[in-house]
């Protein structure tokens, strides 16, 4: 057992291993996600019910909410796979967490986008200084950070050392951040704005939600995937085994 | 699956959902636009290394064997 | 005890080099004092107005004017090679870096919160918010100093790493901000302010146990440019 555990430790921390092997899968893993997304989208436009209180509007959920939770689930990723590059020195990790950074950059502000948008015929603008909203704001603001910190530094071995240190303190700092913020608005929020719960919604209008989570998971790791591929190749130029791919 | 009907009933409805149509389509529409370009990136990213590597590789070469 | 004695001469150094340099001592505090200024000019000097943004007002000049020195807390002392001593020393590294972060609030922290009650007179600030202002500000500018020593850390060898180090340090602040500007509304509105700052001496509790150990571990990546 532990030393089925220790092969495999040394093969994920292998820069080569892992890109054969994620190339061998990548085409299954493309077509599932296109599946998914694709059945999950058409399901959630045309054939989930409308809703009785927002009307078609509220379709705009079927991208905002699974955005949403990646975007958050990508900043955890990334200061995990921060924390093992720290830890264990395992290169692969490091590379995982530098192609992380702007997958979620880009999901949260997607994820604030289709917010904006579906707020404006749900509340009637598109900007309200929601709890949800404001939260996501601050996720852009770090994942920036992130990002900034990482383009300063020329040495990379001390960028992503220094990625991996902020986003593990941010990761500390989030739930703090969300509940302060939440708490924030009950404090200010207007009697008139009332928030769709998610907890009372109809399986009909679930079922294509739970499609269009998967489906972004999937879409998640493949472009993870596709990042990491291709900052394997960017650093390992010189090795022999990439010479060959030639 | 018999409770899966299409809820419009024609195209020019499902397009106009009601007046909702803008907000839906856009959003939808950005948010393919955005995550394309999110899933190509590192594609058109790996092709561009390995074409500068391979000609690299072809220069090096012409250069060992004179 | 040697570990007591080197935080004590080192605090006892950076008191005295920070007092050498005389004008630069005030900077922050002449800063918060100009930016706080420019309010009523920018919306109105009319008192009922200045009232309702004064709480957030000052907390927002306070956050900045701690972030403009945040720069220097390690800054210097590696420019001219100081630095590196102390993280050869057998003194831990986070006992150095609280050192530094105490000395930062000394500079900027204490002198805000000591000028602050100035501004909310000038302000129109009403007379139940100052208490609650002067506490949540000792307490929040504390907050500032330890998490911006963890930023200050990581960008100690850049060059430009000012506008940076505001980037990388703000969305940290954003709960300190909220539950300090909203004690002095509360206070203002005639509601219990104690609890909020009670949550923010439980932030400051927090961040005192674990943003030095960050910090130190920072400064370690961060020398190495």
């Amino acid at each position: 057992m532990w030393q089925f555990l220790k092969t495999w430790y040394h093969r994920l921390a292998s820069p080569k291993w892992f890109y054969h092997t994620s190339g061998r899968w990548l085409p299954y893993l493309a077509a599932v996600t296109i599946l998914l997304l694709v059945s999950g989208a058409i399901w959630g436009l045309g054939f989930a019910p409308e809703d009785a209180r927002q009307g078609n509007s509220y379709r705009i959920i079927y991208i905002h909410v699974p955005v949403s939770v990646l975007a958050l689930v990508g900043y955890y990723l990334m200061a995990v796979a921060g924390a093992i590059a720290l830890i264990w020195k395992i290169k692969l990790a490091d590379m995982v967490m530098v192609s992380a950074a702007p997958l979620g950059a880009v999901l949260t502000f997607l994820a604030l986008l289709t917010g904006s948008i579906w707020g404006k015929p749900t509340w009637g603008t598109y900007w309200e200084w929601d709890a949800r909203i404001t939260s996501m704001l601050v996720l852009l603001f770090l994942y920036l950070g992130v990002l900034a910190l990482s383009r300063a530094f020329t040495s990379r071995d001390t960028a992503y050392k220094a990625c991996a240190i902020l986003s593990l303190v941010g990761t500390v700092n989030i739930p703090i951040i969300y509940k302060s913020v939440d708490w924030w608005y009950t404090l200010h929020q207007p009697a008139t704005i009332k928030l769709t719960g998610g907890s009372t919604i109809h399986p009909a209008m679930f079922k294509p939600l739970l499609v269009m989570i998967i489906g972004f998971y999937c879409f998640y790791a493949l472009v993870l995937i596709l990042n990491t591929r291709a900052e394997i190749l960017r650093r390992e130029q010189r090795s022999a085994w990439v010479r060959e791919l030639i | 699956m018999s409770d899966l009907v299409f809820q419009f009933p024609n195209v020019n409805a499902f397009l106009a959902m009601n007046g909702h149509g803008v907000y839906v389509w856009s959003a939808y529409g950005i948010s393919a636009l955005v995550l394309l370009s999110v899933a190509l990136a590192p594609v058109r990213r790996r092709r561009k290394l390995l074409a500068a590597m391979a000609s690299r590789l072809k220069h090096e070469t012409g250069n060992g064997t004179p | 005890m040697v570990s007591e004695s080197g935080f004590g001469a080192l605090l006892r150094r950076d008191l005295l080099l920070a007092f050498r340099s005389g004008g630069e001592l005030l900077n922050p505090l002449v800063f918060f004092v100009m930016t706080t200024s420019l309010v009523p000019l920018a919306i109105s000097p009319s008192p009922l107005q200045l009232a309702v943004m004064a709480p957030g007002m000052i907390w927002i000049t306070a956050l900045l004017a701690t972030l403009l020195a945040l720069d220097s807390v390690f800054k210097d002392d590696f420019d001219d090679g100081s630095l590196l001593p102390l993280l050869l020393c057998p003194q831990s590294l986070w006992l150095s870096v609280l050192a530094k972060v105490l000395v930062h609030w000394l500079r900027t922290g204490l002198p805000i919160t000591l000028v602050a009650p100035l501004l909310g007179i000038m302000l129109a600030l009403p007379e139940a918010g100052f208490l609650p202002l002067v506490i949540g500000l000792a307490c929040g500018t504390a907050c500032f100093s330890l998490i911006g020593a963890v930023g200050a850390a990581l960008t100690v060898a850049l060059q430009k790493g000012g506008v940076l180090l505001s980037l990388i340090v703000i969305p940290l602040y954003f709960p300190v901000l909220i539950f300090g500007a909203s004690a002095v509304q509360r206070a203002v509105e005639g509601l219990q302010y104690m609890p909020v700052l009670a949550l923010l001496g439980a932030f400051f509790a927090f961040a005192l146990l674990t943003t030095p150990f960050a910090a130190a571990a920072a400064l370690r990546v961060g020398v190495n440019g």
